[in-house]
């Protein structure tokens, strides 16, 4: 049987828009919602540069990334040609309005995925002197 | 057993040709409705499709036969297509819905069919010449002509080629390069007379004949001689003269193959007649399409046009209604390696001798040792034609101007120095695709290289343009690499890029322009961006993150205060109010007017570095300080403790205002440019535009605040303010125009705003303003601000009227319709 983690209510997620859910361990789940009040989750990270997918313009069943511009499938997690990559699926239900997460993956899947590092931490520390 | 209901109620679709029209216009179907059809194809040559305009690389040694197949037979197996190649299609049932072939053994097929696509291209026209039927006379149009010119190559010395055309050209230098002496028989003055002007026309020969070939022009075929053996051996001329001729070639033209759809009795006119959406006018189960097809009377002979019919025919044979085509601008260039040239529209200007040409006025830059010559054709203010010989890279620059009609008033003097003259160059200017290695970079904006493109080309057998685009990134940024990578595509896959439909649609989701969209906000007045979605027919439920962002700014920017922002239809920065970085955090950039800080304001920047451990900071190019690496959960609190307003860093928006200091305190300022600085920012901050826009008031014409690269750039004389419009330090510098010149600072307020205003109200969304003015013409925005005072001071007010109480989105976040759920993750505790 399939432990379930309530998240949110449907309208806690913007019409064609999406929350992120933190995890202990590994990136955000994004949980999406398109125009006909269907809701999506895919780990919240863009097969090409680990963007935020949460953040990026919902439309139809997909998702523009916002770095990118790279199209991911809420569905299935795949990049739209020609671009190839595949975001982690994440196994959502609702009932009565509520959204449910599995909670098993919650704890375990994806969660070796990491975001790419910016900043002073991103440079190479060595210097040539 | 196939259990499936109604699994043999497939309807049938049938093909009568199997050319690059009709299975390209297959290939549409299978991606719109792979499953709607049997389909069956009936090709006269025993061959899968390949790609005809390739077949003279094949015949001059650069390709290989197997190299221009398009689709091989596994392709026609995968998608469950009957091929029946071979069969050439002798008889339609029309009654019987019923198709009839033959091969060249004799056996027959018949094959029902519920639709119809007639795909049988043309035939070459054969002069009516005494000795047309001997052995080693042949037109050239496919595989096996082009083996037959191989073999003779192989055998035969003398060739003569009968159409000094496009084509007769390209058959004369592939039968050369086989080791054959080459006669080109030409009945006019000069070479390529359709394309080409005398001076083109010459100079081409010239070159050819450097080569070794060898021209009779002005020359009129009497007769062909044969020998015993029954083999063509003599060209004859009407004036008694002769050349020796083992293999003689046909190439003066072509005819659409309309034989069949005559006997079919279906209504041929120069081609079978298709209405816009290829559906022939007799019956409605029959289309036709590619060069086998009249649309408006024109039957058309190049790749990309019959592309675009078989776009618009799958639509309609998938049975999605949309979508018409409405004929195509040609251009022609030669595929004979080494010998660049171009031409489009009416080329030949003054000399045509028509009286509508009469006030056609010509730029001319010739240069014979060079190798190069170049006409361009004026009319008033516009670009009608264009004639390119050795140097080709603007060709596709010169052909968009020619499509779009727009003035080149304000260009003429640098339009023949081609479009890396307008501005200065970001990149430097390659010009000659072939003289490129496989490892020299085409596209600096993705890093693409000459070989990623060849290669993307053949394997993924890409066309066009925004094929290459799609596929490879290639020119997908900037656009000043499209020429070399339009020349790329010519020599790899011979695609004619260049004949793309006038109007650009805004995006996949609709066929309407950014202006057909503008035009119909105002005037219907729509509010939503569902509701234009319904009102102009959008084909996706709701749209995509292109048009989205497009259609709402032309929302709000037409309809302030009444229509309704939609957040999540704005990009992630303009929904956050920050600038979202690599690694998903944030930057922030708070608003200093005019570049000028104060010691509390500098504290208060510090302590918030200090409290949300912010990792760098940074003074940013417009005089202002960055915070980079802020948690999105931090950035509400951000805002408030540093408690500046918002800087619009992020947004399609007023950014920056760079000043000098001034007269103030600089010994050689002649105006107080701060303040000015000042005083444009604060009238103006809030205000969102189609793209960012940046100002720049210098105090002195020292210009210390690089004004000639702003939207707007403002320098103090002695006498007042010089404004300078268009400028852009961006992918492609461009220096700006000079605008006006003004005396009082309200003036220069009242200017700039008007400027503003009519640039957000007739700008598509993601233009700048260098491309607005590029699009709509200097002339046309001088008349509106400058010449027309009651509409420019209209143009202020509403301005001002529309940024009158306008939110700042850090500090009044309801009214501003942030939504600061995002702000904060949901948590599963």
């Amino acid at each position: 049987m399939t432990a379930w983690k309530a998240i949110c209510r449907v309208e806690d997620i913007p019409v064609l828009g999406s929350r992120r859910v933190a995890r202990d361990h590994g990136l955000d789940v994004a949980v999406f919602r398109n125009d006909a009040d269907e809701v999506f989750a895919l780990l919240d990270r863009c097969p090409h540069k680990g963007g935020p997918l949460s953040q990026g313009i919902v439309f139809g069943t997909r998702v523009a990334c916002p770095l990118h511009n790279w199209t991911i499938g809420l569905c299935d997690g795949q990049a739209q040609a020609p671009d190839e990559g595949c975001t982690p699926r994440f196994e959502v239900k609702v009932e009565a309005g509520v959204v449910f997460l599995n909670a098993e993956e919650l704890v375990g899947h994806a969660t070796e995925l990491t975001r790419p590092m910016a900043g002073p931490v991103s440079r190479k520390t060595e210097r040539t002197s | 057993m196939d259990m499936r209901v109604n699994a043999k109620e497939k309807m049938k679709l049938v093909m009568v040709g199997n050319g690059m029209a009709g299975v390209r216009a297959i290939e549409e179907l299978l991606k719109l409705a792979p499953d709607l059809y049997d389909i069956t194809v009936f090709g006269a040559e025993p061959h899968p499709n390949y790609n005809r305009i390739l077949l003279s690389p094949v015949l001059a040694g650069e390709q290989t036969l197997e190299e221009i197949v398009l689709n091989d037979w596994a392709w026609y197996e995968g998608n469950g297509i009957t091929l029946h190649a071979g069969f050439k299609v002798t008889q339609v049932d029309r009654v019987k819905r019923m198709v009839t072939a033959q091969n060249n053994a004799g056996e027959t097929l018949t094959t029902p069919y519920d639709r119809l696509v007639m795909a049988t291209g043309s035939n070459p026209f054969i002069l009516p010449l005494p000795g047309k039927d001997l052995q080693g006379v042949l037109a050239y149009r496919d595989i096996a002509d082009t083996q037959a010119m191989i073999d003779a190559a192989a055998q035969y010395k003398h060739a003569v080629v009968i159409g000094g055309g496009l084509l007769g050209l390209e058959a004369a230098n592939g039968l050369m390069k086989r080791g054959m002496q080459v006669t080109v028989v030409h009945v006019s003055d000069w070479l390529m007379e359709r394309q080409l002007d005398k001076v083109a026309g010459q100079m081409l020969q010239a070159s050819l004949e450097a080569r070794g070939m060898q021209f009779r022009m002005s020359a009129q075929t009497a007769a062909l001689l044969g020998d015993d053996t029954g083999r063509v051996n003599k060209v004859v001329f009407k004036d008694g003269t002769h050349v020796r001729a083992d293999l003689v070639v046909m190439a003066v033209g072509i005819r659409p193959n309309t034989a069949l759809a005559e006997s079919m009795g279906l209504h041929v006119n120069r081609g079978i007649v298709v209405s816009d959406t290829l559906q022939t006018v007799t019956d409605p189960r029959i289309w036709a399409v590619g060069e086998c097809a009249a649309h408006r009377g024109i039957a058309y002979g190049l790749v990309a046009p019959l592309f675009e019919q078989g776009k618009v025919l799958a639509n309609h044979l998938a049975e999605f209604g949309i979508g018409r085509y409405l004929g195509s601008q040609t251009s022609t260039k030669l595929k004979v390696t080494g010998i660049d040239l171009f031409s489009a529209g009416d080329f030949m200007g003054k000399a045509s001798g028509r009286p509508e040409d009469a006030e056609c006025e010509e730029i001319v830059m010739s240069d014979p040792a060079g190798g190069i010559y170049k006409k361009l054709v004026l009319k008033g203010d516009q670009l009608v034609g264009a004639c390119l010989y050795g140097d080709t890279v603007d060709g596709s620059w010169y052909f968009k101007l020619l499509r779009d009609g727009r003035s080149v008033a304000d260009i003429r003097d640098k339009l023949m120095f081609g479009e890396s003259n307008i501005g200065d160059v970001g990149h430097q200017g390659q010009s000659k695709a072939a003289a490129m290695a496989d490892t020299d970079e085409v596209c600096g904006c993705n890093g693409v290289t000459k070989g990623a493109i060849c290669k993307a080309i053949k394997d993924k057998g890409l066309f066009t343009l925004d094929e290459v685009r799609k596929q490879t990134k290639a020119s997908a940024s900037c656009g000043s690499c499209t020429g070399l990578v339009e020349q790329i595509l010519m020599f790899t896959a011979g695609g004619d890029y260049s004949a793309t439909p006038k109007l650009k649609p805004m995006c996949g989701c609709t066929e309407h322009g950014h202006q057909a969209v503008r035009d119909a906000i105002r005037e219907h007045k729509l509010l939503t961006v569902g509701g234009v979605f319904k009102f102009m027919n959008w084909r996706t439920p709701n749209g995509c993150a292109s048009c989205r962002p497009a259609v709402n700014y032309y929302l709000i920017s037409t309809w302030p205060k009444e229509a309704q922002d939609d957040p999540q239809s704005r990009f992630i920065n303009e929904r956050s109010h920050a600038n979202i970085q690599k690694d998903g955090t944030y930057s922030v950039i708070p608003r200093m007017w005019a570049g000028e800080t104060t010691a509390a304001e500098l504290r208060r920047i510090a302590d918030v570095v200090d409290k949300y451990q912010i990792p760098t900071v940074k003074v940013t190019g417009g005089q202002r300080i960055d915070l980079l690496g802020v948690k999105k959960e931090d950035l509400v609190d951000v805002w408030k403790d540093i408690g500046m307003p918002c800087g619009h860093a992020y947004a399609k928006a007023l950014r920056t205002v760079k000043t000098c200091v001034g007269s103030e305190w600089c010994r050689m300022g002649t105006q107080d440019s701060t303040q000015m600085g000042k005083d444009l920012e604060k009238a103006m901050w809030r205000m969102y535009a189609p793209h960012k826009v940046k100002f720049a008031v210098s105090g002195c014409p020292r210009n210390c605040a690089e004004a000639g690269i702003k939207d707007v750039g403002i320098i103090g004389v002695d006498s007042g303010w010089e404004m300078y419009v268009g400028g852009n330090g961006g992918i492609k510098t461009e220096v700006a125009h000079f605008f006006t010149k003004l005396k009082t600072a309200q003036e220069v307020l009242e200017y700039t705003g008007a400027f503003m205003q009519l640039y957000r109200e007739e700008g598509w969304y993601l233009e700048r303003t260098v491309h607005y003015i590029n699009r709509v013409g200097l002339d046309h925005v001088k008349k509106k601000i400058l010449e027309d005072a009651p509409l420019r001071q209209a143009l202020w007010a509403k301005l001002q009227a529309a940024l009158d109480g306008e939110p700042d989105p850090w500090f009044e976040l309801q009214e501003a319709k942030v939504d600061t759920r995002q702000f904060t993750p949901l948590t599963t505790a």
